[in-house]
């Protein structure tokens, strides 16, 4: 199996190291050829303007959505959440990719004094709960009927899934909890396109 | 409904500063020069009244800046807002904190309001970053709750020379850190001046617990680059980009190295034509040495 990490900005050394811990092997992915046999894609958390703004200049943009929307699965946390998202709310001229049928708002839990840890409930992980990290976090504040959700916080939408693209507005990368990123590795296994 | 939320935790304060790595963070004194440096794909913008370099060639006592002067870049751009105190004063980083800066740099670059101690940055929900010319600085400043480093250089001068020497300076500690015996570390510690529990956690890390940033004299996408592939997690760029005489261009241009700085061809494309870089100075003909403030 082998599972890029979009290596353009953010905490990608993270997301690297919590896969090699799962004993996979992670690569970095900086161009279009280091797409090409991929089984499955992290995009980490960073600055979403800056995510994108530099996946524009490398020509990221359209292989990435083809690759997406022929089955390749995607895991998003936070920024990585907005690049893939439908559209933001409060920032409706930035450009996102548009693959998961989520609105989200940028920036909706407040500044970085306001950033978090929360213990969630999420059922598919079993019955221990999670220690999420929600840094600058996007809200999800709008899903679609073929969106399944797979934990809340405050009754919002913090963690969903439609098909082969899971997203969180949380981090996993930055606990030791390692059961996300294992049941993002079940999906990339299950199989054919979507 | 559902659990407690934490606030200002060491995960979520040392966490966030991960977020910006492998980006560009940039001094900017007005809402608009926020906006071009937002534009231009900075992970994070640093608000200030004046650029290093003025407050050089001005003089006087160089403070915190005016909160409205904050506030109004606050509200121009999306991306993280930093702001600068003096190195000792609490209630500077108070201030800074109650107007919801995303990030507070305990900075040598203003005039230090204590000249024995740094802020105890463990008692603030906001995150701290500090400047660091060698290993033993860096991890003081940690021990303080610092949730990021940065090289000091020397700031406002144009000149990378100063940086390049204290990241070189910090990489080969950890070097040689990670290669000591175990009974050396005690009497390692206390000749560094600094405590040994995080001595022994760089040693086991092989870097430093928390990111690790480049500043203080960077003026063009090759310093960028120099400074990343010294080992820098990111660049802090202050008067380069607005004492330039393309702003725009510099600032995209040293994003774009920051990104590129292992691919040569890359690089020389991002190279040309970014205009003018600002004007340098030699180190040796400065009357003030900003890095000799703090310990």
């Amino acid at each position: 199996m082998k599972i890029g990490v979009l290596g353009i900005q953010g905490d990608i050394r993270e997301h690297v190291m919590m896969l090699n811990n799962l004993g996979v092997n992670a690569v970095v992915v900086k161009t279009p050829k280091d797409l090409e046999d991929l089984d499955g894609l992290v995009i980490p958390g960073g600055e979403s303007t800056t995510i994108w703004n530099l996946m524009e200049k490398k020509d990221l943009i359209e292989p990435l959505r083809r690759k997406i929307e022929k089955g390749l699965a995607v895991y998003g946390t936070c920024a990585g959440m907005i690049v893939l998202s439908k559209g933001i709310e409060n920032y409706p001229n930035q450009k996102t990719l548009g693959v998961i049928d989520i609105t989200v708002r940028r920036n909706a839990y407040g500044r970085q004094v306001d950033s978090f840890e929360v213990d969630l409930e999420i059922p598919v992980l079993g019955e221990r709960s999670f220690r999420a990290v929600f840094i600058r976090a996007p809200m999800i504040v709008k899903v679609g009927k073929d969106v399944e959700v797979l934990a809340r916080h405050g009754g919002t939408p913090v963690m969903v899934k439609q098909g082969k693209i899971l997203v969180s507005s949380f981090h996993p990368e930055l606990t030791e909890d390692t059961r996300i990123h294992e049941y993002f590795l079940k999906i990339v296994e299950s199989g054919e396109r979507i | 409904m559902g659990s407690r939320e934490i606030k200002g935790t060491w995960v979520v304060k040392k966490g966030f500063a991960e977020m910006l790595k492998n980006g560009v963070i940039m001094d900017v004194t007005t809402a608009e020069q926020a906006k071009i440096a937002e534009e231009a794909g900075a992970v994070a913008v640093m608000a200030l009244e004046r650029v290093p370099a003025d407050i050089r060639k001005q003089g006087g006592v160089a403070r915190m800046a005016s909160i409205s002067k904050i506030k109004e870049i606050m509200e121009a751009v999306s991306i993280p807002v930093m702001a600068k105190c003096r190195i000792g004063h609490i209630a500077e980083a108070r201030i800074l904190e109650a107007i919801g800066v995303d990030f507070i740099d305990e900075s040598e670059v203003l005039t230090p309001a204590d000249e024995k101690y740094h802020i105890n940055k463990h008692e603030f929900k906001v995150p701290f970053v500090c400047g660091a010319r060698d290993l033993g600085e860096a991890l003081r400043r940690i021990a303080e709750g610092a949730a990021m480093i940065r090289t000091k250089g020397e700031a406002g001068t144009g000149n990378v020379v100063e940086a390049v020497r204290h990241m070189r300076q910090v990489m080969d500690e950890i070097r040689r850190l990670k290669n000591m015996p175990d009974e050396e570390l005690v009497t390692y510690a206390k000749d560094i001046g600094a405590p040994v529990e995080i001595v022994r956690m760089v040693k086991e890390l092989g870097r430093l617990p928390v990111v690790n940033f480049a500043a203080g004299g960077i003026a063009t996408p090759a310093d960028a680059a120099l400074m990343m592939i010294l080992g820098a997690d990111g660049v802090f760029v202050g008067s380069g980009i607005f004492k330039s005489k393309n702003p725009p261009k510099m600032a995209r241009a040293i994003v774009q190295a920051v990104l590129h700085y292992d691919d040569p061809d890359m690089l020389a494309r991002i190279s040309e034509d970014i205009g003018e870089p600002m004007s340098g100075k030699d180190i040796r003909e400065l009357e003030v040495k900003m890095q000799e403030r703090g310990w």
